[in-house]
């Protein structure tokens, strides 16, 4: 067999057992890592910038992967998992270690079986998150350690070390992942698969958390750290790179390439592939060969701190923000150096936020709660776009299913004053990831509240996942399926109503009815998102000018496939699904399908 | 070699992740280091958004920062103004001429500036500007923007037609090969 240079990389030429390169993103490196190191079991609750990783994960038929309703019981599934002897992964973003802290802190303590890792995935500039918290927090507060990738390279070869970690130290091991590591391609070399499987043993005193059991669990992770820290002064993860000059910089992750586009050769690097626990010898030795010493970080002083709690004078916070993701322009204008820069236009170029897509269920609701000029209290989803022009409707975005219990809190302190006009709104995965309990204080502590679950049938921002309502696991196959409206009645609601979000007069009925009745109420609008492959779009609309009086009132759903053109509405045919939404809207019957 | 930079720009849905994954499969094809950043989420959602291509014997940044950029290849001109200081000096730009409106042009909130290309080629900037979306559609569907684009960025590279055909071939589903090929053909057909 000769090499065909027309095979896709990463094939494997087995004739000389190599294996080429390939072009890889960094989440899908981290499953490739998963594949490679035995991984059996993978549950993960989607976040961006995490959820490639479990995507790309069930591609292996050697790895059970599932979606999971929140990132807490992805977490324990996964330890139940490594407690079986399977080695065992679970992903989520930033916001998803808040869900998932609470076994995370006691994990620590009852360390692991088969190996155990965590990936949180950090966005600092918050392409799409609502904080930038940095996770490195975590990793101290819960004593487990921490690795760093700066590549998709490193991203494979530190999900597999990882694993070895886990399993020799007794640990769950948190690999953080930032944006721009996550969804950045760069050149792996791909391997081959290991199997590590251990039994499962009875063992009370270490997995049985109970007061006198876990008193004697805590010196173990003292003395665990004060290993790790042992690994992190000589392992392989942390390295110094020579370079000339007088100038030393400590630093880790996605920081690391910008210092070294900006530095090259010109600055002594001090790698930090491992963040938790960090060294102290190492450090000290780096900062004695050096004049100047730095640290490059994003986000918190986090390495920082330490190289100051170790009395070494440090350079940072003052030359960097502790906002918003570096480039390497950031970083070279922060220690004076020469930097690029090109030409712009005299005009205002407006923005382009995103918006609702043409089409979406959510749009029809939105504009019946602004037109009853409700107060909506909002969640986590596409549907946070209804706080923008021109919905401008949202009033309040927290966390993943907030909406339910900031409704029962503000209806119980304003009563008659709000409940008649104050609706919370979330979608179906987030209702599944936590918005049941919210409703079930609603049900117990009886709050005259009406609840509008935006059921899309599809967890949608994160591209597309099934969640136990859609009747689909994660391969697309049948799963089981939550019936919403059963649910609800379970918990004691009486009115429970569903509306087509397509059918403006039918939406707006229900919210006057509902918000007029004196008990909680769920409305749930409920139509596919528009973008899934299996809903049938009809024929797209136009506008006839003759018809057209230019008084855009079909412009107040903004839609982004309508605009004006010389003082008519026009229809984008590329865009325009026909829903039908804005022709509802129009005075004059102007919009007719273009079917007929 | 010095690093090369492109960046992708365009509205989030047209299509700039597969014209990504195509640049970099052909580029390390070539032998060359290779880094692509990319943008998931909720910019996707129809917003403004970028991908950044960078390529040479060794890349470290995954970014391609204001200045940077040897190529801005834009699906959409309103979107080329608007990342238009990523330009490195000397640098050239290949553009769709369609025009999309964003959400506040839409409310009335904003107007969509006129002239562009005029006012850019008047900067002194190299601009090749097309209407892909007509070719697109020649080729067989409005969705094959992205590979006009590349027809025509591929007049600008010293690579041979046969590397582009293979990474087309390796990167586009097979029932719509041909629909692209002629895509690509259309967009590198052009003159300027």
């Amino acid at each position: 067999m000769s090499t065909d240079d027309n095979n896709a990389y990463g094939d494997l030429d087995k004739s000389k057992g190599v294996v080429m390169k390939e072009l890889m993103l960094g989440n899908k490196a981290v499953a490739r890592g998963l594949y490679e190191a035995g991984v059996c079991f993978v549950s993960s609750y989607p976040g961006t910038p995490s959820t490639e990783i479990t995507e790309e994960a069930v591609r292996y038929d050697d790895i059970y992967c599932e979606w999971a309703p929140n990132e807490k019981v992805a977490m324990e599934s996964a330890f139940g998992a490594s407690l079986a002897g399977k080695r065992a992964f679970c992903a989520q973003k930033h916001v998803g270690l808040n869900v998932a802290a609470d076994p995370l802190f006691t994990m620590s303590y009852t360390g692991v079986n088969a190996g155990f890792v965590v990936v949180v995935a950090d966005d600092a500039g918050c392409h799409s998150s609502q904080n930038e918290q940095d996770s490195r927090h975590y990793a101290i507060a819960a004593k487990v350690p921490m690795l760093e990738p700066s590549d998709s390279a490193e991203a494979l070869a530190f999900t597999k070390l990882a694993y070895e970690l886990s399993e020799k130290y007794d640990t769950p091991v948190l690999l953080k992942m930032c944006t721009r590591v996550a969804h950045s391609q760069s050149i792996v070399e791909p391997g081959e698969r290991e199997e590590h499987t251990k039994p499962y043993e009875k063992n009370i005193a270490k997995y049985v958390m109970m007061p006198g059991n876990a008193k004697k669990r805590h010196p173990i992770v003292e003395e665990r750290t004060r290993a790790l820290t042992e690994y992190a002064e000589t392992g392989p993860l942390n390295r110094i790179e020579k370079g000339t000059g007088d100038v030393g910089i400590i630093t880790c992750s996605t920081s690391y390439q910008y210092v070294k586009e900006v530095f090259g050769d010109e600055a002594h690097i001090l790698k930090l592939g491992m963040t938790n626990p960090l060294p102290v010898e190492l450090i000290r030795n780096f900062a004695a060969q050096v004049k100047e010493l730095y640290v490059v970080e994003e986000l918190d002083s986090i390495i920082e701190d330490h190289v100051k709690s170790l009395g070494i004078q440090v350079s940072g916070s003052n030359l960097l923000p502790r906002i918003d993701e570096f480039s390497q322009n950031l970083i070279a204008k922060a220690f004076g150096r020469e930097t690029t820069s090109g030409t712009a236009l005299e005009d205002a170029i407006p923005p382009r936020p995103p918006v609702m897509c043409a089409g979406c269920p959510h749009r029809g609701m939105f504009y019946s709660l602004k037109k009853r000029n409700c107060t909506v209290l909002g969640d986590i989803g596409c549907y946070t776009l209804g706080a923008v022009a021109p919905l401008n409707t949202i009033e309040l975005t927290l966390c993943m299913g907030a909406s339910i219990g900031a409704a029962h809190g503000f209806n119980k302190m304003l009563g008659k004053a709000s409940e008649g006009k104050t609706v919370a709104v979330i979608g179906d995965s987030t209702f599944m990831h936590s918005g049941m309990t919210g409703l079930a204080n609603v049900a117990y502590n009886q709050s005259n509240s009406t609840i509008v679950i935006l059921d899309n049938s599809i967890t949608g921002m994160t591209g597309h996942q099934q969640n136990p309502t859609t009747g689909l696991n994660i391969k697309g196959e049948p799963a089981g399926k939550i019936d919403l409206e059963a649910l609800c009645r379970a918990m004691g609601f009486r009115r429970i109503r569903v509306v087509d979000p397509y059918q403006l007069a039918e939406c707006d009925t229900a919210i006057k009815e509902e918000l007029a009745a004196e008990e909680p109420s769920i409305i749930i609008s409920r139509r596919p998102c528009a973008l899934l492959k299996h809903v049938k779009h009809k024929p797209p609309l136009a506008v006839d000018p003759e018809k057209c009086i230019g008084c855009k009132s079909c412009m107040r759903i903004g839609c982004p496939a309508i605009s004006m053109k010389n003082g008519k509405a026009v229809v984008d045919a590329t865009q325009c699904v026909g829903c039908n939404v804005c022709s509802q809207l129009c005075p004059k019957q102007a919009f007719s399908s273009t079917a007929n | 070699m010095e690093t090369k930079n492109i960046i992708i720009v365009g509205v989030g849905g047209q299509g700039s992740l597969l014209a990504s994954k195509l640049l970099g499969y052909l580029l390390l094809k070539q032998g060359y280091d290779v880094k692509v950043s990319e943008v998931h989420g909720m910019s996707q959602r129809g917003g403004s958004v970028v991908t950044y291509v960078r390529f040479g014997d060794r890349v470290f940044s995954p970014v391609v920062d204001k200045g940077e950029a040897d190529f801005i290849v834009s699906f959409e001109i309103l979107e080329t103004a608007r990342w238009l200081s990523y330009l490195k000096p000397g640098g050239q730009i290949v553009t769709n001429t369609q025009q999309i409106d964003p959400m506040p042009v839409i409310t009335g909130a904003a107007e969509y500036p006129a002239e562009l290309v005029e006012k850019i080629k008047r900067k002194g900037l190299k601009i090749d500007a097309m209407d892909c979306l007509s070719l697109a559609r020649e080729a067989g569907s409005p969705k094959a923007v992205n590979i006009v684009l590349l027809g025509r960025l591929s007049h600008y590279f010293d690579i041979e037609d046969a590397a582009w055909q293979e990474a087309l071939s390796a990167n586009v589903p097979p029932k719509f090969l041909e629909l692209n090929k002629k895509a690509f053909a259309l967009g590198k057909s052009l003159t300027q």
